[in-house]
């Protein structure tokens, strides 16, 4: 036993000595540990630590530097989304949706007006041109996504430079959302019945800019990581989960694809008519990091061509609604922007306000009250940038939903950390958790 | 879920002169379908018959509802039903599992609902098990498919459900000492009255609420 240090003090419980550190005394810590007599030591890893996706905690058992034990433990940023959502309208829900999986709010809005839209029956009435929107704004926030996993993937693994070129394009892409939405992360952009409001003036255009910049943009982490040697080094083998494994989990995403399974529902049960645009889907059949890291870095190529296709898809239907027709269900207030920001469109106010009670009436009704969906259970399920994301809606015929559960990939997927990293080394845990692409507030709801 | 709902705007009894008290709506809830189904879903339950003998006194109940379809299971068939669906039907994955809490259904109020997939006949159908509160047990797939091992934790924690045979059923998301499962009806959305500048805003379980 060495002399007392405040930051690294000892105490003797019944399951061995606790050893806490809480400064840089670690040359202290390292040879009182080199004096104990047994070498299976249990280490907390997070729930604050930079390398755990968010507030993420690890359970370590080691045995030296091999782990034979881990044991996530989460639950530190839940919100009880599911359980707030039973006491506000269904439109009002995308605010909270929007929220879970702040790296892919698209998806999670998608989900649940998507389940939303099968209890109301107006899955085939939803405007083209609404579809082609969702479609374009899932595919540049999955790009947005995945830049977050390559970024913050290789900086935890010791690579400072991706992360300045990924969040470069990711800064990219949440400014279009922000021109098309008003917001960069949380947009509640997709509603029931479609989208907020269409795309500005001269957004097209932008567009096609943008894909031409994140195109070249793409190339320099490409570059930085793709056959580097010492990213292979800590990717290759690493974090190995097979088919089986990942059937037997529920694993989906790029985790599943990287044993050779081509499934993305984009392909097999198509949504928003996923059906009419020419894309890939990746594979890789090594199961590893690296494999998955090669996967997400493809798909980004895959979702420009989707972008593309969606960019003239939206010239084509240019002016056409982008909410569904039926007034009764249908946002009534036509946006538009004035010179104090986003809000009523004029011509809307002076409708209601002036000539017609029945539009006021109407719209109050439709606002503070919000439609009914007719009594029944749905589940409705699309590919996020983790997995399957699903939305399991149950309606008591309210305007309010009786239930409503998200199936988070993140969710699922975190469990296999144990299996991916326990007899591996303590340092490869990072790799496998990364290549999860977990997002805590996905997680936690 | 009542199969009736009365009143509007949170008001009953004799405080109501608006009118809409007396406003009664009844709820129509998808009953049980008869065949034919429509879909995959009669080649479906045709494989399901043959290989599992006994689906006439396991399954009560089959819906059809939204292009989905719902088998009612009885829940101390539950394992046998999922083992069939998943070796001899191929249904690989299980997407989880979700409750939902019906306390007007006497008997019958807590519910878990599974998510199945398969990814070999790309299909998917969903299972339905229900429990009373009184006696929430619920055996476990964890042996099945497992990864239902956190999604049965969770579906423990929010509406204390006890999955039996479960390899480690403890609270996920909320505190280990957390009293009560908030995804119950009957638990209210937390918060309490907030007062600011003299006005007081009600907890949100007890503002005016529309129906």
């Amino acid at each position: 036993m060495t002399t007392f240090d405040p930051y690294a003090a000892t105490r003797e419980t019944t399951e061995g000595t606790v050893y806490s550190v809480t400064g840089g005394d670690w040359d202290s810590l390292v040879s009182e540990i080199g004096e104990a007599k047994e070498e299976r030591i249990i280490v907390n890893m997070g729930p604050q630590h930079p390398s755990t996706h968010g507030v993420l905690r690890l359970v370590l058992e080691l045995e030296g530097e091999t782990v034979t034990e881990v044991r996530p433990g989460i639950g530190y940023l839940h919100t009880g989304i599911e359980k707030n959502m039973e006491y506000r309208s269904w439109t009002q829900g995308t605010t909270f949706a929007t929220r879970m999986d702040y790296l892919s709010p698209i998806f999670n809005e998608t989900a649940y007006c998507l389940a939303i839209e099968k209890l109301l029956g107006i899955t085939n009435d939803i405007p083209e041109r609404a579809s082609i929107i969702r479609v374009l704004m899932m595919e540049l926030n999955r790009i947005s996504s995945h830049m977050v996993a390559l970024g913050t993937g290789a900086l935890e693994l010791g690579a400072m430079g991706p992360m300045f070129f990924a969040f470069r394009e990711r800064e990219a892409v949440l400014d279009t959302f922000e021109a098309i939405t008003g917001l960069r992360m949380n947009m509640a952009y997709v509603r029931p019945g479609g989208v907020q409001q269409d795309l500005p003036e001269g957004m097209t255009v932008r567009l096609r800019e943008l894909v031409k910049e994140l195109r070249k943009n793409f190339k320099d982490n490409e570059r930085l990581l793709v056959g580097n040697t010492i990213w292979m080094k800590r990717t290759e083998g690493i974090g190995y989960l097979d088919l089986a494994g990942c059937t037997t989990l529920g694993i989906t995403g790029p985790v599943l694809r990287s044993t050779g399974l081509p499934w993305d529902l984009r392909k097999m049960q198509p949504y928003c008519g996923y059906e009419n645009y020419e894309f890939d889907v990746i594979t890789a059949d090594t199961c590893d990091v690296y494999g998955r890291f090669l996967i997400r870095m493809a798909e980004l190529e895959q979702s420009l061509r989707i972008i593309e296709q969606a960019i003239d898809k939206l010239d084509a239907t240019h002016g056409q609604p982008v909410m569904v027709a039926d007034k009764k269900i249908a946002w009534p207030a036509q946006l538009a922007l004035g010179a104090d920001g986003l809000g009523n469109s004029l011509n809307h106010i002076r409708e209601i306000m002036g000539s017609s009670m029945e539009s006021l009436i109407h719209h109050f009704k439709l606002v503070t009250e919000g439609f009914r969906v007719p009594a029944g259970q749905a589940y409705a399920a699309v590919e996020s940038p983790r997995g399957e994301l699903g939305a399991h809606i149950v309606s008591d015929g309210g305007t309010k939903p009786y239930r409503v559960h998200f199936r988070e990939p993140s969710f699922n997927n975190l469990q296999s950390t144990s299996a991916m990293s326990e007899g591996g080394m303590v340092a490869d845990i990072i790799g496998a958790v990364a290549s999860i692409d977990p997002v805590m507030g996905g997680v936690d709801r | 879920m009542s199969e009736a709902q009365e009143g509007m705007f949170g008001v009953s009894g004799t405080g109501d002169t608006s009118g809409y008290g007396g406003l009664v709506r009844t709820v129509a809830n998808p009953g049980s379908t008869e065949r034919p189904y429509g879909g995959y879903f009669d080649q479906l339950a045709d494989d399901l018959e043959r290989a599992y003998p006994d689906f006439a006194d396991a399954i009560t109940k089959v819906v059809v509802d939204r292009g989905e379809l719902t088998l009612h299971v009885k829940k101390e068939r539950l394992v046998e039903v999922a083992k069939v669906l998943r070796d001899k039907l191929l249904f690989e994955m299980c997407m989880g599992v979700s409750g939902i809490h019906y306390p007007e259904r006497t008997g019958c109020e807590l519910v878990a609902v599974y998510p199945l997939l398969s990814m070999t006949k790309n299909q998917r159908v969903r299972l339905e098990v229900c429990t009373s509160e009184v006696d929430p047990h619920i055996p476990s797939l964890v042996e099945v498919y497992g990864g239902n091992n956190w999604h049965e934790r969770e579906t423990f924690d929010m509406f204390g459900i006890i999955f039996d045979g479960h390899p480690g059923l403890t609270r996920i998301l909320m505190p280990d000492d957390w009293d009560g499962h908030p995804q119950r009806k009957d638990y209210p959305l937390g918060g309490i009255a907030v007062e600011y500048k003299g006005a007081t805003t009600p907890a949100p379980q007890n503002r005016r609420s529309y129906k």
